[in-house]
């Protein structure tokens, strides 16, 4: 049967689960590239969008896919890619077009390991700068790491929220264990739901870029008659080009502040065994599974361990993990690169953090991870 | 006869005149061509607030920040995947691409074919101005041989494209050539493109005394006028690899195709996902049948084989 949200409980992939997610929560446009390990979102989203009244296309490549987005998002539709790392580094510089213009959209990374062509086919964790500064110049970015199928499902749905709600392109950092894992996946009812849709602006004199309190501004709608003019030029509130310092610091201050004050709003972790550790691994995605299996054995051996899953991650927790190093005395990073995160997390707690990192290709093993504690605590 | 109000042109109310004067250089073509656009808009009564203009980057590309429509300036080379997304979007929008040459053909070269080859129902204007003017003149994939450019400073070694030649061959619906002294015959193509569904193409020759003419021995505006009112020939119809455009010899401007019209990309999307769409409950398919009106009505015009805008 044909059903918009596909409520109940279902056996599903994390790629399947996302596109999904990203389904139940209104995304009606899909423009994308086939690749390894993200080609199953299209092919879902090929099967799926028509029969929710929504538009499918396969673009020449990713550039396009990611032009396309942008363009559909302006036609009103809440859209959404999906890809692995060659893609996109192609999407960056539109990533950047959706953050000067306030674009919602939503980009998923199945992330494979890099660089280059890499492993298409293997695990990766190596993509988090990218998402985070990818793109050229200074700006805010949201991403969500899933560590299960449910998660792939949930965070789409709060993927479109957060980038209807603030206008901005978000990316949904998965990896390829996490998009080809199979597991149950709970829908709850469409009702259930929670659907954040864009403000729409309808006073056709107020300019396109002049910001409510909450420093987002409300979004025309296009052919009606607001003659709009959107540029990734620097612009001011009518949207006009102005090529001066100080219309660069209004707006890109503004596009900055408007995801900082609402920090707290997006930020979101799992705290596993923390309120008694003396040492907390940090790890997201698919190394959260392995971390807490470490977390658990650690504790059998006696060693008072703990975890901090990023759900979110960025904005990154700083506040948090300040907090965090007021109790642990010691930290351990657990992930699939050469040390991106942790970079993050010794800048938060102003020391050194034990890295456990792999360079791809294999999730971690639990007692990899275990090892990493062990010498923290040594 | 029409009465004009005073200090008011005729097209002031296409143009954001409050941002004028425009940043194009006098003896400049791009103002030329988006003029001969915009008459072919008002001739048709293509109206305005259903008309988005998307653009690149460039100095052709600054012509969506000057159009009173919906207008985009996006990236460099991509306001075609741009243009099919919104066009997706929206179908019963009107969406016309204005951008350069090196924009279009060259960073952007992949996606004007693909966009042709889908039929993707969207108008494109491009200015051929044989160079990349608003970086300061350098080599394009339309500068002729032997052209000096501050990038090929001894000569061009690459042979140039034909861009009319290339669209034509590559799925497109309506393609012609003409040059920014043909105004009157652009201004009619052009409307002919807009009224086109489907792909259609204009390219248009256009003098960028600046950055190209000053270094070829063009450097009076009029001297690249002369050269295409001197080597222009108007030809219909011909065949595409005819196109070529050499140094100081006669080529072709003109209408190069005018197909039959088929199905746009746009009507084969729509038409796909109201055959498979189903909604639960008769509500939510009444919502979304009001919600997509328009694109409906103009898809059971296709349907019914009488395509308007
Ligand atoms: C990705 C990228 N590469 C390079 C540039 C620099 N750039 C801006 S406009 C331009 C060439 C424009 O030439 P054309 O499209 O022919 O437009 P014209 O100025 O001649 O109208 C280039 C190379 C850019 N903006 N973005
Ligand atoms: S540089 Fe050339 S193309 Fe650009 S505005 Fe000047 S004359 Fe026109
Ligand atoms: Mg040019």
């Amino acid at each position: 049967m044909k059903v918009e949200v596909l409520e109940g409980h279902h056996f599903l992939s994390g790629d399947v689960a996302v596109a999904e997610g990203a389904i139940a929560a209104g995304c009606r446009f899909f423009a994308g590239y086939p690749i390894t390990p993200s080609s199953e979102v299209a092919e879902r989203m090929s099967r799926r969008l028509p029969e929710v009244g929504g538009i499918f296309i396969q673009m020449e490549d990713e550039l396009a896919s990611m032009a396309a987005l942008l363009g559909a998002s302006w036609g009103g539709k809440k859209s959404m890619t999906a890809t692995s790392g060659p893609g996109f580094s192609l999407m960056m510089e539109n990533y950047g077009l959706g953050m000067m213009t306030e674009t919602p959209c939503v980009i998923v990374n199945v992330q494979r390991a890099g660089p280059s062509t890499g492993l298409p086919t293997l695990v990766g964790q190596g993509d988090v700068m990218q998402a985070r500064w990818g793109s050229h110049g200074p700006y805010e970015t949201i991403a969500l790491s899933p560590e299960s199928p449910q998660e792939c499902f949930d965070m789409a749905v709060r993927a479109f929220n957060f980038s209807e709600k603030y206008r901005i392109p978000v990316v949904v950092l998965m990896d390829e264990s996490v998009g080809h894992l199979f597991e149950r996946v709970s829908i709850p009812p469409k009702s259930e739901i929670e659907v954040i849709d864009r403000k729409i602006s309808t006073d056709k004199k107020r300019h396109i870029y002049e910001p409510d309190d909450d420093l987002i501004p409300p979004m025309p709608p296009v052919g009606e008659g607001f003659g709009i003019h959107v540029t990734g030029l620097t612009h001011d509130e009518r949207g006009y080009p102005v090529i001066t310092a100080e219309a660069q610091e209004k707006l890109v201050r503004r596009l900055v502040d408007k995801i900082r004050v609402h920090a707290d709003e997006i930020i979101d972790y799992e705290e596993f065994m923390t309120e008694d550790a003396d040492v907390i691994v940090i790890a997201y995605g698919i190394s959260a599974r392995s971390a807490r299996r470490a977390v658990i054995m650690a504790r059998e051996k006696g060693i008072k361990a703990g975890m901090l899953r990023l759900k979110v991650i960025w904005p990154f927790p700083s506040k948090k993990l300040r907090e965090l190093v007021e109790k642990a005395s010691h930290f351990v990073v657990a992930e699939i690169n050469n040390g991106q995160i942790l970079v993050e997390v010794e800048r938060a707690i102003r020391k050194e953090a034990v890295f456990v990192g792999k360079m791809g290709g294999e999730p971690h093993r639990p007692d990899e991870v275990l090892k990493g504690i062990e010498e923290a605590v040594k | 006869m029409s009465v004009v109000q005073a200090n008011m042109h005729p097209l002031d109310n296409y143009l954001r005149t409050e941002r004028l004067p425009h940043v194009w250089c006098s003896g400049c073509g791009i103002g030329t061509v988006l003029g001969a656009y915009l008459r072919a808009m008002k001739n048709i009564g293509m109206d305005p607030e259903k008309t988005i203009m998307v653009s690149g980057i460039g100095c052709t590309g600054r012509a969506a920040g000057y159009v009173k429509m919906d207008s985009f300036h996006t990236t460099h080379g991509r306001p075609i995947p741009f243009a099919v997304g919104i066009k997706a979007a929206r179908p019963d929008l009107n969406v016309t691409v204005f951008s350069g040459d090196g924009d279009l053909f060259a960073i952007g070269g992949n996606h004007i074919i693909h966009a042709a080859r889908r039929n993707a129902d969207i108008t494109v204007i491009t200015i051929n101005n044989f160079i990349y003017g608003m970086t300061g003149g350098q080599l394009a994939p339309t500068t002729p041989e032997t052209g000096i450019t501050t990038t090929s400073p001894y000569g061009n070694v690459e042979s140039p494209f034909n861009l009319a030649g290339l669209v034509a061959v590559s799925g497109a619906s309506y393609v012609a050539r003409w040059t920014s002294l043909h105004v009157r015959r652009l201004e009619k193509s052009i409307e002919k493109a807009l009224k086109k569904r489907g792909f259609s193409f204009v390219e248009v020759l256009s003098p960028c005394p600046t950055a190209y003419g000053r270094r070829n021995r063009m450097r009076d505006p009029v001297d690249m006028l002369k050269y295409f009112q001197e080597h222009a020939v108007v030809k219909h119809h011909i065949n595409p690899l005819e196109g070529v455009i050499e140094p100081d010899k006669d080529f072709i401007v003109g209408e190069f195709l005018d197909a039959e019209e088929e199905p746009t990309f746009e009507d084969k999307l729509w038409e796909m996902t109201k055959k498979e769409f189903l909604y639960t409950s008769q509500a939510e398919r009444t919502a979304w049948i009001l919600e997509h009106r328009r694109h409906l009505e103009t898809l059971s015009k296709i349907i019914s084989g009488r395509g308007e805008r």
